[in-house]
């Protein structure tokens, strides 16, 4: 394998993992705060590219793009707030299936709103030939936009779980919802908190990624499946060990098609979740006693 | 689905008119069993669309032969289940004269046992060449074969002296059947395929098979064979990876939404297509011209949305239909005599010239070679 060719992979493979990561992250943000994945994750993505696409018409890019971000947000407050809040010490597999029911109800209402065509934004910079080279390998412009999107959204979000008071009390509620409770943090507000960080990264990862990918509205299933990968992979509630996991994951399939059919490349990450689950239910980052404490 | 709610009601309103206004003249029953809806939405939403269109406007004629046309149109989705169960529906409850569709090669196939056993014609809006051979005595399709398109590829690579190729198709039927037909013909061409490789449907991005494939430097045309919005990411995905080869698409890249997809990259991609798309630019002496810009216009005036060629399927199904039955009357068996009688008949796929071993009637001169110039398609005159 010539280096160029090493490169190309490499760059493929990274883009499609930061946008896993994303995903990854998006689930553990909830995981952390409520104890459940929520798979209508993948839906939030996609709504963040399609809201983005249909602002377009009266915005320009980066703003259409930052009232998509915070519709998408305000869904995932609404979300919370309607389906969420108001149950009572909820079991996790009825918080399950209400999300998968979201996940749908999302899924056909886009259907309904957009129908089933491919739809995507513009090419921030340049169009669809525009290539730069990286270390000999050549790519389009937009995938350094989903990897700097990416990589940013992970900084922001280490700075605010580290660095401001939110961000601590969130994290208070992941590690012990009642001692939370006991200094005086509403943990109600907090979850829905997490679901509206968990929407807007999404989103944010939903319009960048569009002019590459396309959006469609059934986008959601399949990157909710890879995110969970990731997540689990990672070591469910980690969220740097979702990043690593995911970049492991996309450059492994990136490389993937060196040796075994492109149609095989999908089995890799689905083979991959089955191993992990046998083995090392708790991840590869993340420590047996905290790992899927739930389920 | 208010589209298809408000289909389904201005369908049964002009049933109910129609029963009302010709309440002694019994009509002429046809079924249509099409995916108006779900993934291969794209070819029968427009299919269904037509048939709606055309049987309005005979009807409007005072319909054929004096007896009113009454079309029962079923949605399939797209699943082989579904078209059994309607399709006999259609057989036993309806008793209608013939079944226009399935949009599949899928659904089609599994219709095929049906329709001889229900001694029933059905024309089929689909292009796998299984369909009609080997020839099932009731089964009839509009859409010009497969391994046409494949030839005319190959013998425009012939032309640019090409000769090591890589062909990309995604995983629908339509791929499979592509991958069969290009492996099983390039070597009558002298065209070795080095690489092969197969898509998912719902690929996002191939930028690293695109990645494999032009490492290898002996390449030099890609076909990328495909009815899906995912080989506008291929064809994106090769012109980001800064690579010059030409590209080759099948018949299945011609709906312009794919063009829009693609972009600037799709600038020069080489593709067989029917005539519709180029109707405007027809010499006016051409057999299919006056046809083909009638129904374009036609079409897109009422539904304000391009007309494409899979629509162009569905015309050509109830064209050969109501030619078959102004000859024969509404009878089935006479009906198949009468469709396997018709030649020299233009429809918007080519000019049919059908036969008792010949039920597609089409032969490799229903394609022509286009291209995208400025993101429209363009006749392909070489380079």
């Amino acid at each position: 394998m010539t280096v160029e060719l090493f490169i190309q992979y490499l760059v493929a493979g990274i883009t499609y993992g930061s946008i896993y990561a994303i995903v990854a992250i998006g689930f553990n943000i909830i995981y952390n705060t409520t104890g459940i994945i929520n798979f209508a994750q993948g839906e939030f993505v996609m709504l963040g590219g399609m809201l983005a696409i249909t602002f377009l018409h009266f915005l320009p890019l980066p703003l259409a793009i930052a009232v998509a971000v915070l519709c998408t947000m305000a869904i995932g407050a609404a979300i919370e707030i309607l389906f969420i809040r108001w149950l009572h010490n909820p079991g996790v597999l009825r918080l399950v299936i209400i999300t998968v029911g979201i996940s749908i109800l999302i899924r056909e209402a886009a259907l309904h709103i957009w129908g089933d065509n491919v739809h995507s934004l513009p090419y921030f910079v340049g169009n669809e030939v525009s290539t730069i080279a990286v270390l000999g390998a050549r790519v389009s412009p937009q995938v350094l936009w989903v990897i700097g999107a990416c990589g940013l959204m992970v900084l922001f979000l280490n700075v605010f779980f580290q660095m401001t008071s939110v961000g601590r009390e969130m994290r208070a509620c992941a590690a012990n919802r009642t001692a939370a409770v006991l200094c005086g943090i509403d943990t109600r507000n907090m979850v829905t908190l997490s679901f509206v960080l968990s929407a807007g990264i999404g989103a944010v990862a939903g319009a960048v990624m569009s002019p590459i990918t396309y959006t469609q509205y059934d986008i959601g299933t399949g990157l909710a499946i890879k995110g969970f990968t990731v997540a689990i992979l990672g070591g469910l509630g980690n969220s740097l060990g979702a990043v690593a996991a995911g970049l492991l994951l996309g450059v492994i399939e990136a490389f993937s098609v060196s040796v075994v059919p492109l149609a095989f490349q999908d089995a890799i990450s689905i083979a991959l979740l089955l191993v992990i689950l046998f083995v090392r239910p708790h991840g590869l980052f993340g420590s047996s006693a905290a790992g899927l404490k739930e389920f | 689905m208010m589209g298809i709610l408000r289909k389904t009601v201005s369908v049964a309103a002009a049933a109910c008119l129609l029963l009302a206004s010709s309440a002694w003249a019994e009509t002429i029953k046809v079924g249509a069993v099409l995916a108006v809806t779900g993934p291969a939405s794209f070819l029968g939403g427009p299919e269904a669309n037509t048939l709606e269109m055309l049987v309005e406007e005979v009807n409007a004629k005072g319909g054929i032969n004096g007896r009113k046309v009454e079309l029962f149109l079923k949605d399939t989705a797209g699943s082989p289940e579904k078209a059994i169960s309607m399709a006999k529906q259609l057989l036993e409850e309806q008793q209608v004269v013939a079944v226009l569709g399935p949009s599949t090669s899928g659904e089609t196939m599994s219709l095929k046992k049906i329709f001889e056993d229900a001694k029933t014609p059905l024309i089929s809006c689909a292009a796998a060449e299984a369909i009609v051979d080997p020839v099932a005595s009731y089964v009839f399709k509009t859409p010009q074969n497969d391994s046409y398109a494949a030839r005319k590829i190959f013998m425009e690579m012939n032309k640019l002296g090409i000769s090591k190729i890589a062909v990309l198709v995604d995983n629908s039927g339509f791929g499979k059947a592509g991958r069969e037909q290009i492996l099983k013909i390039a070597p009558e061409y002298k065209i070795e395929v080095v690489e092969a490789e197969v898509y998912d449907a719902k690929a996002t991005d191939l930028s690293a098979a695109v990645a494999k494939i032009k490492a290898n430097p002996a390449i030099q045309g890609v076909i990328n064979w495909s009815v899906v919005p995912a080989q506008s990411i291929v064809v994106k995905n090769i012109r980001q990876a800064g690579w010059k080869v030409p590209i080759f698409q099948s018949h299945g890249f011609g709906n312009i939404k794919y063009v829009d997809a693609a972009g600037a990259a799709a600038e020069g991609v080489i593709f067989p297509a029917g005539r519709l798309l180029m109707a405007d630019q027809l010499p006016d002496g051409h057999p299919q011209k006056a046809l083909l810009v009638k129904y374009v216009k036609d079409y897109e005036s009422k539904y304000k949305e391009t007309a494409s060629t899979f629509g162009g399927h569905g015309y050509d199904a109830f064209m050969i239909f109501e030619k078959a039955v102004t000859v024969a009357g509404p009878d089935k068996d006479k009906v198949r005599a009468a469709i396997e009688g018709l030649k020299n008949l233009p429809g918007t796929g080519g000019v049919y010239n059908f036969s008792a071993t010949d039920h597609n009637g089409l032969t490799l001169d229903a394609f022509e070679m286009m291209t995208v110039k400025d993101g429209k398609f363009v006749p392909y005159i070489g380079r």
